[in-house]
């Protein structure tokens, strides 16, 4: 259903962004992580966490949409296929064997990574089934014609839904622009042209190569101990062929500024500013994250939020954000409002980020801002569920074990004059584009 | 996975929540009348305080629709002792997350934090509660910020629009055919006073619950409680008149035609609640039904209309047994290519009609039963999840000990009162349809829809 039955007061944001801005209080370790490698050559995480009878796995593969080659989807595709029918079950028989049981199972992707979860209570009869399950579904998901031609179609469908907001359309044009012929240009959900190209033997191929064992991580969480959780990862990858790492990615071009605007029957506008950003193991990472903290990332308390909505009434949801990825993510500046103010809402933006980037925080915005993120550690991983999408990010991105012990740390050490230096060599380089869409796409009246 | 969209506060379906060994739950009233509950969850060292007030777009008049939630906003701009935007300045700089949302039966306040920062959460939902500034200045930039928000979430998004208008037909007396967020001349024309005399009439302990789950002492929490709330005088709270809508005598339809890409259908049926329902377990029964229908891809409109004749591209159920007034069944999906909102309609018209004729498989009750025991589970790994299903509960007039009872009264539910529901409420006089008959988005001349549906039919 896609209704709107609640409305609140600041728009929340997507979890994926999130998931890179973890924090951790200086006085609080975070949860025992643990990790090992199995037989097949999979990475495992794994946090014990006996409080209550259930358990969650994330599988991930690096087989997201960077590795799409020239078929955009295809990496969406393939994540879809996978609860569509595997081993003796179609996909009747698979949501039956599942769902009677109580098992949540999904799959999904974005642009670095491809991920099943399965959350299952931990009475044996239960868990047994929902590990065979998802064993199967990672090693032998059958990609039958009928769910091939249904899926296809399901996703030409949610493609072209999303593209009735100016919002999603901002945001491809403002990816294809910055990254050009980049793995990371093209959107995760493809385009029409390739989502009618996708063959059933794209799908296998791309199955076969990227989900591999030497490919995965596994993030386990829940009231398994150490000796079950090996046995879940051994389980769970069992089918999988070892095979190979998926290739490094090729570095991010060089953009050199530019606006783009365009039409769209909206009342509003959507402001899209930004550039290339950081990497997972950027050497600024600290100090363009917590930065960014003040100047767009926490929320109405963020110079951002101040400048554009408190002072001026602008715009409802309006952030900045790094997303940090395999290699550079975009920083970007998001806001939209109604059509013939579009161009004052970006010139407030402009200059809020112009004036940041010259003088930096103030003493006071940099400790607030350290505070929220650190105090804020125990939310961060207050529940199974959290802690499960940290340890997949963190295997993914090749983190220390200790990573979440580090962390408060490294965000108290930042300092003005850092976080001034890296934003002023990273972003005041003069190489933002704009992406405006709505309304004439003119942006005054 | 939900990660594109807006995190929603209530689940669609399920709506059926709460661990399976009922943790410790206080309650207690302060002299003031202020309700209090307080759940302990010692797993993390944090909290969530949550402030519910019995208000929302549901008490609105008409002409000043909106203004529960333009009144939501305007409680972050500022007391007598804290300035605008320093609640949140105050919650943030302890490492904590706020917000707030307005739904048709009520406006509710939250903050999640380490415990030992509870206390400030408490001294600062107190303070606004009696001593909000309203100040008109701050009015006139925010009531811009809500139009915005309502240019994003339903002028400009096409599904948002149907509902609006689905429910503006749907109800003819009940308030539920308000959108909360209001529309948008309301908004045009609200006045700060308009809004001092919403908060005066609403905002005061009597008209609140403080639900608070964590890492806390109850005791604690009381002392907290009554340290800060308990100063704060009981007002009048005027009663509401009783909204009665009228039985409907035959279906009513809606057209929605806006720039989009792709057709989309919402069903509704009048249903009614717990509460208002003639036999108890009524609504329990629907919610069975809704699951028969919709409790995941082994429920019947995936396994008949997704992929059996695979006639839609999505299609889903959803009824909730919780509200202030009775409620709706609704039904919705997107067609696939070269098949028509008209024919979608009449599959899932048959699909009730099905429900109707024919008993339920023990099977498909077994299946529900035990998602409705796992998902209790997996409820209880969110501490929001639990303050939030406490305090709907008890905002709309009910007990929260109904979620002890929930999965006993779904265990209950036999094929034949499944049947007997769908005879009784799913009927045609009683249904409500909505379509989204897409206009091109390149401002090209509209296309009759008696052509443009010909042209699906024949592809």
């Amino acid at each position: 259903m896609t209704a709107e039955r609640n409305v609140t007061r600041v728009m929340l944001r997507r979890l994926f962004v999130l998931a890179g801005v973890l924090c951790a209080s200086l006085a609080q370790a975070g949860p025992k992580v643990e990790s090992w490698v199995t037989g097949s050559g999979a990475k495992v995480m794994y946090v014990h966490a006996p409080d209550l009878p259930m358990v969650d796995v994330r599988i991930v593969f690096d087989a997201g949409s960077a590795r799409d080659g020239d078929l955009p989807g295809l990496a969406r595709f393939t994540s879809a296929m996978l609860s569509e029918g595997a081993g003796d079950w179609d996909a009747d028989a698979l949501a039956e064997r599942l769902e009677s049981r109580g098992i949540e199972l999904g799959s999904s992707s974005l642009r670095d990574m491809a991920w099943v979860s399965v959350r299952s209570l931990v009475e044996p009869e239960v868990l047994n089934v929902a590990l065979d399950t998802a064993a199967t579904v990672l090693a032998k998901p059958r990609f039958d014609d009928v769910a091939v031609e249904r899926v296809r179609q399901q996703m030409q469908i949610g493609l072209r839904r999303s593209l009735q907001s100016p919002g999603t359309v901002a945001q491809r044009r403002f990816f294809s622009t910055l990254y050009a012929d980049h793995p990371y240009a093209h959107s995760p959900d493809g385009d029409e042209t390739s989502l009618a190209a996708i063959s059933r033997a794209d799908l296998q191929d791309y199955h076969r190569r990227y989900y591999v064992a030497a490919n995965a991580v596994i993030a386990i969480v829940g009231d398994v101990n150490r000796d079950a959780a090996e046995q879940i990862a051994a389980r769970v990858t069992g089918g999988l062929a070892v095979g190979n790492h998926a290739p490094a990615l090729p570095a991010v071009p060089a953009v050199s500024g530019g606006e783009l605007r365009e039409h769209f029957p909206s009342s509003q506008t959507h402001i899209y500013v930004g550039q290339t950003g950081m990497s997972r193991h950027d050497p600024d990472y600290y100090p363009l994250y917590v930065g960014n903290h003040v100047l767009g990332g926490g929320g109405l308390v963020s110079t951002l939020g101040e400048e554009v909505r408190n002072k001026r009434g602008l715009s409802y949801s309006v952030y900045s954000y790094f997303s940090p990825m395999r290699v550079d993510g975009p920083f970007l500046m998001v806001a939209q409002t109604k059509n013939d103010q579009a161009n004052a809402a970006l010139k407030v933006m402009r200059d809020t980020l112009r004036r940041f980037v010259d003088e930096g925080p103030d003493e006071q915005e940099l400790a607030d801002a350290k505070q929220n993120l650190i105090g804020g550690f125990p939310l961060r991983i207050a529940s199974n569920s959290k802690i499960v999408e940290y340890l997949a990010m963190m295997g993914f991105y090749d983190y220390p074990l200790d990573h979440l012990d580090t962390l408060p740390q490294k965000i108290a050490d930042v300092t003005v004059e850092q976080v001034r230096d890296a934003f002023r060599r990273r972003i005041g380089n003069g190489s933002a584009i704009a992406v405006i869409v709505g309304g004439d796409g003119k942006g005054s009246s | 996975m939900a990660f594109k969209h807006l995190i929603r506060f209530l689940p669609l379906t399920a709506v059926l929540v709460a661990p399976v060994a009922m943790a410790q739950v206080s309650e207690f009233s302060l002299a003031n009348g202020m309700q209090v509950i307080v759940k302990e969850d010692h797993r993390a060292p944090v909290v969530v305080s949550q402030v519910w007030y019995k208000v929302g777009s549901s008490y609105e008049p008409d002409g000043l629709t909106g203004i529960s939630h333009a009144l939501e906003h305007m409680m972050f701009k500022g007391t007598e002792s804290v300035g605008p935007g320093e609640f949140s300045r105050t919650i943030s700089a302890l490492g904590g997350d706020e917000n707030a949302f307005t739904s048709r039966d009520y406006t509710a306040y939250f903050e999640m934090l380490a415990s030992e920062h509870l206390e400030k959460a408490l001294e600062l939902e107190a303070d606004r509660m009696r001593n909000l500034l309203l100040d008109p200045v701050e009015f006139a930039k925010e009531i811009e910020v809500v139009k915005e928000e309502r240019r994003l979430r339903t002028e400009d998004k096409p599904s948002g629009k149907v509902y609006e208008q689905f429910s503006a037909v749907a109800w003819r007396a009940s308030t539920y055919r308000n959108p909360v967020i209001g529309w948008m001349t309301d908004l045009d024309n609200m006045t700060n006073d308009d809004l001092v005399a919403w908060y005066r009439r609403w905002y005061a302990p009597n008209n609140a619950t403080l639900v608070v789950v964590g890492d806390v002492d109850p005791g604690q929490v009381r002392s907290l409680a009554e340290r800060y709330f308990a100063g704060i005088a009981t007002s009048e709270i005027p009663a509401l008149k009783p909204v009665a809508e009228p039985a409907q005598s035959g279906e009513t339809r809606v057209e929605v035609r806006v720039p989009a890409r792709q057709p989309y259908l919402m069903l509704g049926y009048k249903a009614p609640i717990i509460g208002t329902a003639a036999e108890p377990w009524e609504p329990y029964a629907l919610y069975v039904l809704a699951n028969v229908l919709d409790g995941g891809n082994s429920a019947r409109l995936s396994r008949d209309l997704v992929r059996g004749d695979a006639i839609a591209a999505s299609a889903g159920a959803e009824y909730g047994p919780y509200s202030r007034l009775p409620g709706m069944f609704l039904l919705d999906g997107t067609p696939t290519d070269g098949h028509t909102t008209a024919e979608l309609e009449q599959a899932l018209r048959a699909q009730v009609e099905r429900l109707r004729a024919e008993l339920i498989d023990e099977g498909e009750l077994k299946r529900i039963v035990t998602q409705a025991v796992a998902s209790k589970v997996y409820e209880a790994d969110s501490l929001f999840a639990q303050a939030m299903e406490i305090g709907m509960l008890e905002t709309i007039g009910l007990d929260w000990r109904l979620l002890k009872t929930e999965i006993d009264a779904i265990k209950a539910v036999t094929p034949e009162q499944v049947r007997s529901v769908a005879e009784r409420y799913l009927t045609d006089d009683n249904l409500t349809v909505a379509t989204l008959a897409p206009l091109p988005m390149d401002g090209a001349a509209r296309v009759p829809r008696s052509a443009a549906a010909g042209v699906r039919h024949d592809s």
